[in-house]
This record gives C-alpha cells, sequence and structure tokens, in this order.
C-alpha cells in the first residue's frame, strides 16, 4: 500500500517535474509522519538535476533542514535560507527546530543525491556515482525516472551497462508488464548474488501475477547462480592458491634443511617469526625516520628479513645443530628447545600481545572480476612474491656454484668432501639460507597473518606436511604439494568448515605417506641404513 | 625350561628393588597419608593438599614417562603424540566424572552443562554407559589402546620409522587437538571437562578421596615400572632393543619386527590412557590443550633428562622438570620457556645419556681414580676396577 502511495506520488511529480518544489511538497517534508516525508524525498529525488531540489537533498543529508514559524528552512551556518529559492529569509525567523530523518529516509536522500550525480557531465563522476548505487541499492523504484533520463543521455560505454542493470533493478516494481519484463531480462546478464536476491520473490505467484514474468525470471536465476558458482570456483582456487603460496614459503626453507640436509628444525616457525618481526622493526623505523617513504617499508623489510632469519639460522646450526647431524631425533628435540628460547626472546623483546604490521597502501584493494570476485592486491603479491623466491631458490640450486656443492653435499657427504667441497661451511650456509627463506615467508605472512610470538607454531605442522608430501629434497615435489594442500584444504573449507578441513588434510596426509612413504617425487635410488 | 611368572617378577627387579618398592609403598601409603590427616597445619612435617595434588600429577606424568621410555628409550620410536593418549584416557574417565555430577550443575539438568549450552537434548550414542565407573576405565584404556593399533598397523607395516614417525605422530595428535576443541563433538570444546563433584559416590575434594588417588598413582607407577622391568629382560624385550639398534638385521635374521613394534606402542599408549584417568580426578580438568603439540614433545624431555633406556630415569626426568616448572611458573614465569628450551637443547648436546647416565659416569670416573689411587699404592695392576659402570646397549640411538 505504502508502496503503491509512493508510485502515485511519484507518477504525480514526473508529470510536473519543474513544479519539484511546489508547497505539498515542503509541507510533506516539515510534516511529522514518515510516510508523508518519504512521499517528498521521492518526489525531490524525481525532480533529477533540478539545482533547487539538490539543494534541499543536501541540506537534508547534512541535516540542515528545519522548521521555523511554521515553514520549511534551509540552516546555512549565521543564515536561514528559503527552501525553494535558496535566498536568505529576513529577517531570520527565530528558533529553528531541525527535522529528523530515519534511517530509510537518510538512505533514500544519499541514493537521490548519488543518482543527481548521473547527470553530470563530468565522466568519472558519473561512473563512481553508478558503482556506489550499484553496490548498495535496495529497488530504488522512486529513482526509476531518473535512471531512464539518465540512460537516456548516458554515452560511455563503461557507465551504460551499469545503468541499465541499475534501471532493470528499479523497474521491477513497475507497474507495467513489458517493462518489467524487459527489467528481468536485463537482470539475467547480471553475476551478482544481490540482484539474485532481488529476483527470487518474483518466483511467487503472490509477489508476480504474470505468468510469463514468473518463468523469465527462473531463467534469469539459473543464468546468474551459474554465473556465481563459476566465480565461486574460481575464488576457491585463487584462495587455495595464495594458501598455498603461504605455505610455499614456509616449506621452501624447510625443503633445503629437511630436505637436502636431512634436519629436523622445529625451530622453522620461529625463523618466520623472526622474518615477521623484521618487517614489523622495519615499519616502525621507517615511522620514525623516514615519515615519508613508510609506505615501502616492506622492500626494505624483504633483504633485512632474509639476512637477520639467515644469521639466526647460521647462529643456531653453529652452535647447537651441528653437534648433533646422524642423530635426526636429538635434533628435532634440540631444536624444538630453540624455537622455546626464541618465542621467549620475542615475548621479552616485542611483548606478549600481537603487533600490528599494516599493508602498504599500494597492496591494499584489489583487482575486481566479478560481482562476488575479488582478488586482493596482498595476496596476488605474495602469490607473485613465492614465484619469485621459488625462481631465486632454483636459481641457486641449479645454475650457481653454491648451488652445486649442496647438492653434491646431499647426494654424498664422504665423496664430496673427498673432492674438496667445504663440506661444513656449506652445511652452515645452506642452513643459512633455508632459514633466510623462512624469513621471507615471514614478512609475507606478516601481511596477511597476525604477527605474535607464537605465530609460527601454527606453521610447523603444516609446512613440514608439505615436505613430507611432496618428498624429501624436491623443490618441485614441494611446490605441487603446497598449492595442492591449498587448493584441497580451501575447497574442504568451503564444504565442510575449516577445523574438519584441516583435520581431514592431515588424515589424508597420514594415508598417503602409509602408501608413498617417500613422498610424491621420490629419488630415483636404492637406499638402506 | 620355562620359568615361572611369580620367579620371573621375583628375579626382574632383585632384592633392593623390591625393598625399594616395599620403601616407595609404605611411604605412599601410610607415612604420607598420616602427615596429611594427623600432623595440624602448622607442624614442619605436614603434607597439604597442594603438594598431594602436585606430587599426584607429577606421579600421572612419571606414569606417562616410562610408557614414552618403552617406547622411544627401547624401541627407538620418538612418538610425539603421547599427550593425545593421555588425554584420550583422561576423556574417557572424565566423561564418568562428568555424568557423576549429576543435576548439580548450573542448569541442574541431566545433561552436562555444557550440552545444555548447545541446546542439546539427550546424550550422544558415545556416552552411553559412561555413567558405570568400570566402563569409563575400560574405555580408557580401550580407546588409546585401539586409537594407537590403528594407527601403528598402518604406520608399522608401511615400515615409517624415525623421524617421519615422530611428524606424523605429531600431526595425529594435532588434528585431534582440533577436532576436541569443535564443540560439535561433544566434550565441551574448548573448556573440556570440570567442575567435577564426586567419584563413586564420594567428594571429589575430599582428602580422604585425594589420599586415595594418590596412593592408586603410586601403585599405578609402581606397577608400570615392574611391568617394564618384566618385559625388558624378556625375549621380547632383547627383541625389540635390537630392533632399535638395527631394524633391518632383525628382519634378515627372520623377525618381523611389525609385531614387536605394534605391541609396545599399543602397550605404551594404554598406560598413558590410565595415567590420563588417574590425572584428571587430581587436577580437576581436562581439555583440549592436553593434546597440544608442545606437550606431547616436553614428555619425550622428561624422558631425555632422566634417561632413556633405563625406567627409573623417567621418573626422575618428570619429577625434575615438573617440579621445576613448578617453581618457575610461580617465581618466574617468564623465564621458564628460555629454561625448558635451554635443558632440551644442553641435555640433547651433552647428556644424551640423562640424569642417570650422568650418575653412572660420575661412579665410574670415582671407580678409575680409585683404581689409578690403588695402583700407586699397589704396584700389581688391577684392571677389574677400571671397568666402566655403563650398560651396554642402553646407550640409545636415534633412528
Amino acid at each position: 500500500m505504502k508502496r503503491l502511495l509512493l508510485l502515485i506520488s511519484l507518477l504525480l511529480c514526473v508529470g510536473r517535474a519543474s513544479a519539484a518544489l511546489e508547497p505539498v511538497v515542503l509541507q510533506g517534508l516539515a510534516s511529522d509522519d514518515f510516510d508523508g516525508k518519504q512521499a517528498a524525498v521521492a518526489a525531490l529525488s524525481a525532480a533529477g538535476d533540478d539545482a533547487d531540489a539538490q539543494r534541499l537533498l543536501k541540506a537534508l543529508s547534512e541535516d540542515a533542514v528545519a522548521v521555523a514559524g511554521g515553514r520549511l528552512v534551509i540552516v546555512a551556518g549565521e543564515q536561514v535560507l528559503d527552501p525553494a529559492s535558496g535566498a536568505p529569509i529576513k529577517p531570520a525567523p527565530a528558533s529553528p527546530e531541525s527535522i529528523s530523518l530515519n534511517n530509510s529516509l537518510r538512505q533514500q536522500v544519499d541514493g537521490a543525491l548519488a543518482a543527481a550525480r548521473l547527470l553530470s557531465a563530468d565522466r568519472a563522476e558519473r561512473l563512481t556515482a553508478a558503482r556506489a548505487l550499484l553496490a548498495d541499492m535496495g529497488e530504488g523504484a522512486a529513482l526509476l525516472p531518473l535512471f531512464d533520463k539518465a540512460l537516456a543521455r548516458e554515452q560511455d560505454g563503461e557507465i551504460k551497462p551499469i545503468l541499465v542493470q541499475l534501471a532493470a533493478q528499479a523497474a521491477l516494481g513497475s507497474p507495467d508488464v513489458a517493462r518489467r519484463l524487459q527489467a528481468v531480462r536485463d537482470l539475467a546478464g547480471s553475476g551478482s548474488p544481490a540482484v539474485k536476491a532481488l529476483l527470487l520473490p518474483l518466483l511467487d505467484p503472490a509477489n508476480e501475477p504474470e505468468e510469463k514474468l514468473r518463468l523469465e525470471a527462473g531463467t534469469a536465476i539459473k543464468a546468474i547462480d551459474a554465473r556465481l558458482a563459476w566465480s565461486d570456483t574460481a575464488g576457491q582456487i585463487f584462495t587455495g592458491i595464495s594458501l598455498g603460496s603461504i605455505l610455499l614459503l614456509a616449506a621452501l626453507g624447510l625443503a633445503i634443511t629437511y630436505g637436502v640436509m636431512g634436519v629436523i628444525n622445529m625451530a622453522h616457525g620461529e625463523l618466520l617469526m623472526v622474518g615477521a618481526y623484521s618487517a614489523y622493526t622495519m615499519q616502525a623505523l621507517f615511522r620514525a625516520k623516514f615519515p615519508e617513504f613508510v609506505d615501502y617499508y616492506l622492500l626494505a623489510a624483504v633483504p633485512v628479513a632474509f639476512f637477520v632469519a639467515a644469521a639466526v639460522g647460521m647462529l643456531m646450526e653453529r652452535t647447537v645443530i651441528r653437534h648433533l647431524y646422524g642423530r635426526p631425533l636429538e635434533t628435532l628435540l634440540a631444536t624444538w628447545g630453540l624455537s622455546l628460547v626464541l618465542i621467549q626472546a620475542a615475548r621479552l623483546l616485542f611483548g606478549a600481545q600481537n603487533v600490528e604490521v599494516a599493508n602498504p597502501v599500494w597492496m591494499s584493494g584489489g583487482v575486481q572480476l566479478a560481482e562476488n570476485l575479488s582478488l586482493p592486491w596482498n595476496r596476488l603479491i605474495i602469490v607473485a612474491f613465492s614465484g619469485f623466491v621459488l625462481l631465486l631458490v632454483w636459481l641457486m640450486m641449479n645454475k650457481t656454484r653454491l648451488g652445486m656443492f649442496v647438492r653434491a653435499v646431499t647426494q654424498n657427504r664422504p665423496m664430496a668432501g673427498c673432492v674438496g667441497v667445504p663440506t661444513a661451511r656449506i652445511d652452515t650456509l645452506a642452513f643459512g639460507i633455508g632459514s633466510g627463506i623462512a624469513g621471507l615467508g615471514g614478512v609475507a605472512l606478516s601481511q596477511i597473518a597476525n604477527v605474535g610470538p607464537d605465530m609460527g607454531q601454527g606453521y610447523i605442522v603444516d609446512s613440514f606436511m608439505v615436505v613430507v608430501l611432496g618428498g624429501v629434497g624436491q623443490l618441485a615435489g614441494a611446490v605441487w604439494a603446497a598449492l595442492g594442500l591449498g587448493v584441497v584444504t580451501k575447497f574442504l573449507e568451503g564444504w565442510a568448515g575449516a577445523v574438519i578441513a584441516k583435520i581431514l588434510v592431515l588424515v589424508f596426509i597420514i594415508i598417503f605417506i602409509q602408501k608413498r612413504p617417500q613422498g610424491l617425487f621420490a629419488l630415483k635410488g636404492r637406499f638402506v641404513d | 625350561m620355562r620359568t615361572p611368572l611369580t620367579v620371573k617378577l621375583f628375579a626382574g627387579l632383585g632384592p633392593r628393588g623390591w625393598l625399594a618398592v616395599a620403601a616407595v609403598a609404605f611411604i605412599a601409603w601410610v607415612l604420607v597419608p598420616m602427615a596429611h590427616l594427623m600432623l595440624p597445619e602448622s607442624h614442619p612435617l605436614h603434607v597439604s593438599t597442594y603438594a598431594i595434588t602436585l606430587i599426584g600429577k607429577i606421579l600421572c606424568y612419571a606414569v606417562v614417562a616410562v610408557a614414552m621410555d618403552l617406547i622411544w628409550g627401547f624401541g627407538g620410536i620418538l612418538s610425539l603424540g603421547h599427550g593425545l593418549f593421555f588425554a584420550l584416557g583422561g576423556y574417557s574417565f572424565g566423561m564418568y566424572l562428568m555424568r557423576q555430577i549429576g543435576r548439580e550443575g548450573s542448569y541442574q539438568s541431566d545433561l552436562p552443562d555444557f550440552m545444555v549450552f548447545l541446546d542439546w537434548k539427550e546424550l550422544p550414542w558415545y556416552w552411553t554407559g559412561s555413567d558405570h565407573f568400570l566402563w569409563a576405565l575400560f574405555l580408557a584404556i580401550a580407546v588409546p589402546g585401539v586409537v594407537a593399533w590403528i594407527f601403528g598397523y598402518f604406520a608399522f607395516r608401511s615400515r615409517i620409522k624415525g623421524v617421519y614417525f615422530s611428524i606424523i605422530t605429531q600431526a595425529m595428535t594435532y588434528a585431534a587437538m582440533l577436532f576436541f576443541f569443535r564443540n560439535e563433538t561433544g566434550f565441551g570444546g574448548n573448556n573440556g571437562f570440570t567442575d567435577f563433584k564426586r567419584i563413586l559416590g564420594y567428594s571429589i575434594t575430599a582428602p580422604e578421596t585425594r589420599l586415595v588417588l594418590f596412593g592408586l598413582s603410586v601403585a599405578l607407577l609402581l606397577a608400570v615400572i615392574i611391568l617394564g622391568k618384566v618385559l625388558i629382560a624378556s625375549k621380547f624385550g632383547k627383541v625389540l632393543t635390537a630392533i632399535r639398534d638395527s631394524e633391518n638385521r632383525v628382519m634378515f635374521i627372520g623377525y618381523n619386527p611389525v609385531h614387536y613394534k605394534l605391541f609396545i606402542w599399543t602397550l605404551s599408549a594404554m598406560l598413558c590412557g590410565l595415567a590420563g584417568a588417574l590425572y584428571v580426578p587430581q587436577v580437576g580438568i581436562i581439555n583440549p590443550s592436553e593434546m597440544s603439540v608442545a606437550n606431547s614433545i616436553e614428555i619425550a624431555i622428561w624422558v631425555a633428562v632422566g634417561g632413556r633406556g633405563t625406567l627409573v630415569g623417567p621418573v626422575l626426568g618428570a619429577g625434575i622438570v615438573n617440579l621445576s616448572k613448578t617453581w618457575f611458573t610461580t617465581s618466574f614465569p617468564e623465564y621458564w620457556l628460555f629454561f625448558l628450551g635451554l635443558l632440551f637443547i644442553l641435555v640433547t648436546l651433552y647428556l644424551p645419556q640423562g640424569v642417570v647416565g650422568l650418575w653412572a659416569k660420575i661412579k665410574a670416573r670415582r671407580a678409575e681414580k680409585a683404581a689409578i689411587a690403588a695402583s700407586r699404592a699397589d704396584p700389581a695392576p688391577r684392571a677389574v676396577a677400571s671397568e666402566s659402570k655403563i650398560p651396554n646397549g642402553t646407550a640409545a640411538k636415534g633412528a
């Protein structure tokens, strides 16, 4: 009933667009009941870019409209303006009492203001207005005439489709059957869950008497569903790859220290933490010393984290791990001890609470691929970054002398020693590089996860799983295992929830190891202890 | 000829061992209860409730440590999942304790409070029979046993060993912890079980109940040590240590290591479950954090500190580590992790045989010095005294 009233008042107003600010409208705004105000605002919005209507709407959104001496006025600082002409009223009436708006009215006012901007001469302004309206608008039936007007004028290829959709959404409530049918057909091209929600009531005969339209709405919903399903899947694959790239960064270092050197480093997660805290420290340093470059602290954090984590790693290797080569279980316990010491050291240095590491401006926001699929820049950059690190590691292992030595020591330690490879120094360096890569992983993590003393503990099991699944000593294995685990985890999460997904993945790995203890990519050869 | 079991049992410990057992039993069952109940609180020899609970808790830990030592020290299998078996035992028995609360919970319902909170109308099927003491006790042993058997069967059959096995057990307990953290699992989620009121109808906070639980913990520990002694002295124990030292060679001479490992692994898990069942009523709470990765690794350090491959060592280790934990966390909480971390590092680097090994070393060195002094005084050489006292083969190797 309310809607009908609104429509009638709207149609009346469209007929007399030039008379938008006639006393009836103003009286409606001044009235006490919200229905009257709503009709008045609807009339105002239908007036489009009429300057007087705009002024009043703007004043409404700024809470500057008041009632003084039985008439509507706009309060502008010292002056009191006449809403119809915008001219100051003299003498100013005493004690203007500002009129109240409820939430839905306020929304309507904002929508009307945005809609008016659709008629602006500036293309960028029109585009932003159209996008904003699309993002948060209900049916907006009151704005339909305005949309039609804007659509008639619009020439731009980017704005026009948005306007078509806006107009179609607004036209769903139109009394004209042909118009509604056209609207449903237009909306079938959309891929947004909000549009689907708008179309769903049309399936019910109580809301939509025309059968033709109900059928059409059904097809439209199916089309939207298909598009939604596609972008959902794409989104899941992307978050899976993003998780996988984090796992890869965490596991790459481990693939070197465990895979290549056979050292179980339980403190690997804490090396991630060292990297993350390096990023935090660099951020604090930039804020204090170079506030103008604070957005680029991350670029400085990358090498710093690498070298700090590498130094910590080499120190660990020199002091503890070196003495435990060939005793893997003892190494496991000793490195667990190291991890406890590192955690407590971080607590004493930086406090037990999580610290705040901000995303630089250039990493915020995202790429909008579809209505419900947006790829955040920070995740995209991390995926690219892990690819970059992977490339570096591959080059280092395969194209440098150091890499050759590391591979030689892996394959046959005594023989490598015999031909002059300084095996002890290679161990330290390889451990340092593995730790440094963990530090890089920590920098990446600091951008998407909490940074705290315990942050590394959550990754140790996962990164071991990657290395074990991928096969020891295999970079390719680690890559496939990390990405595979990431994607599978995300799909399972969508299906069964996060905790069950995690459990399923762990159970899967446990079963997998039973079948293929060597991992996905086994080294060819015969070993017996 | 087969030796009768009683003779074996007696010979397994030797007269000095039995004397020690009798002394411990006397202290635990007679002296401690007397000191707790009969002496006034101001008396210097009075044993407080706090001390009884603390020692009872540590005794349960010691049982876990011995169980861990059976597989690690003698079988060479480092498990990072023993916290799971301990917690499973605790949860099984905790179910009984939850049912014993009856209608005295905050919601005055027949169901445990957390189920009322979740708006459940009846007990889930796996809570069937949990109001029977014996069934709960059976579950506390059987559940960890079955879980361990299934896990071990697949793991040992595919010849997973060394660090791989350790990492997988870690993943297992991690997965279980996540599972128990869920409210829908039906074990109280985050908070686990707590606020127990009664056990077998007796108030759980009464001093007599605490003393009985304490005495039972001592009895369990003694029983486990004796069982360990007998096992290790038997042929089974010999094969087990042989598997630890060289699994392939044992296979080559015709033994199937899977059976041996599976047996000791399952037994160890069941003992842990029993310890967990005794732990929960004494401490009064069980929650999923008992299954955390850190807890399970800590068990390994108790054994390492005390000395692997001995049965007294783990008991000492559990005592030393946990007493220092209590002391540190009350006096300097911020340094506890440093201490624990350094303990891990230093013990693995410098004390591979633990405290017991250190003691043996010191004794051996003294004997050597005495021998040298004796040979100076008496020019005739004596070779006997310089013999090392460290038992051969107990030098536990990593896999």
